[in-house]
């Protein structure tokens, strides 16, 4: 039974806030344990650029991936037993060492998150208080045993680092939560810059770690403990990640399921693909076309653009034109973009899908 | 690890009054129109490089 379907029960014909009160005051009615995360597709769900590559960049929405060394495959894999499935998550984050890493040193693997600075700032944590804390939680699955890094930056002041190292059973599903407090050195701007960036690390190789790191503690020095190279070097080695989250308080609290048209919205904000179409007049090589398109999300700043599936059709019912056309946005804001093109046919309409990034 | 894009060419795209408004940009392999928003951040790349002399802008044409 979900806290939604108890309140619904419960309010059935208790519909006077004084009746709701005593509730209350009785502990018969128990408020929501669950806060607000500050991470958008946490539980891997959205995959708007691609499910799977080899290269560095987004395959999850919000969360890029990266590495040096080997060939490592990432991916968003579908969760179909086990205690996250149980708790309603679906899809998870996944590397797999294709190609296993060979230099120990220089090899790196990662994916990492970055929160708007505006989200941190009006989050209600006192970050500058060390009484006051964010807590991060997720659930991890590795098919190598050993213990990983957690690491966090603030990018407004990006000397200040921190992690936490969790240690993991071989193939069995983790739920690792970690309280971080406030410090006094950390800002976050009321802007839509960087705010604070989270990493989770399958291998950093010992150019990129210290043996003398500092953990569970803010630091200005090295945060990157040294790891077992035992990941970089097992081919087939794979690290799973969901049901991420992030919230004021010292307790995590559970995962806050949202409609996938919700979390779909949300990272629209930082890129959404599209199609438009104009109808192109005038002389071949001289006319053009132009049309706007408005984003379905506002952005976050302005975002590059792409095009690409481009079709031309002759409006007079000739063959179809296949030609050539610049790649020009005369107008460009945070909620859309007026496309326009020299075409080099007569009277010809065009079809075209744009991408929108505005990722941190 | 910082995002190092992969940055081939990079021209600025202008207005008829000769205002740049854009770079035409070909990173990573894709062409893309980037703004000149330092808030973007393949734009703030491209500065970074500019910055270290690894990458020029050409004049728009």
């Amino acid at each position: 039974m979900t806290k939604a379907r108890d309140l619904a029960n419960f309010l059935g014909d208790n519909t006077s806030l004084g009746t709701i009160n005593d509730a209350y005051d009785a502990g018969t009615l128990v408020p929501s344990s669950t806060n607000p995360s500050l991470i958008i597709n946490g539980d891997m769900r959205i995959s708007q650029r691609q499910t799977s590559s080899t290269t560095s960049g987004f395959v999850l929405d919000r969360f890029f991936v990266g590495s040096q060394g080997g060939t490592r495959t990432r991916s968003q894999e579908a969760i179909t037993s086990g205690a996250p499935y149980d708790l309603g998550f679906r899809n998870c984050l996944k590397f797999t060492n294709t190609v296993a890493g060979g230099n120990n040193t220089t090899d790196y693997v990662e994916s990492y998150y970055k929160i708007e600075s505006q989200d941190v700032a009006t989050s209600g944590w006192n970050y500058t208080s060390p009484s006051s804390y964010i807590t991060v939680s997720f659930w991890v699955r590795s098919s190598v045993a050993g213990t990983y890094t957690f690491w966090t930056r603030c990018e407004d002041a990006n000397a200040n680092t921190y992690a936490f190292t969790y240690t993991l059973a071989a193939n069995t599903w983790t739920k690792v939560t970690h309280s971080i407090p406030g410090h006094s050195n950390l800002v976050f701007n009321n802007d839509n810059g960087a705010g604070l960036r989270m990493q989770w690390i399958p291998f950093y190789g010992s150019g990129h770690t210290s043996s003398s790191a500092t953990i569970n503690a803010w630091s200005t020095g090295s945060s990157l403990p040294d790891q077992s190279t035992a990941w970089n070097t097992t081919t087939g080695a794979t690290f799973e990640l969901t049901g991420v989250k992030l919230e004021e308080g010292s307790e995590a609290t559970d995962f806050q399921h949202t409609s996938y048209a919700e979390e779909l919205a949300k990272c629209q904000r930082y890129y959404e693909t599209g199609r438009s179409s104009s109808t192109g007049y005038g002389a071949a090589g001289t006319g053009f076309f132009g049309c706007m398109v408005d984003y379905k999300a506002e952005k976050r700043a302005t975002a590059t653009l792409t095009q690409s599936s481009q079709s031309y059709f002759a409006v007079d019912g000739n063959a179809i034109f296949l030609g050539s056309v610049g790649l020009s946005y005369t107008l460009n804001d945070t909620n859309g973009f007026y496309h326009c093109a020299v075409h080099d046919n007569v009277n010809c309409k065009y079809v075209f899908t744009y991408t929108a990034d505005a990722e941190i | 690890m910082e995002d190092n894009m992969n940055i081939t060419s990079a021209q600025y795209l202008a207005n008829k009054d000769g205002s740049n408004y854009s770079v035409k940009a070909t990173i990573d392999g894709q062409e893309m129109s980037v703004p000149l928003d330092p808030a973007n951040r393949h734009y703030a790349e491209i500065l970074k490089q500019v910055e270290a002399g690894t990458l020029t802008i050409a004049d728009a044409e």
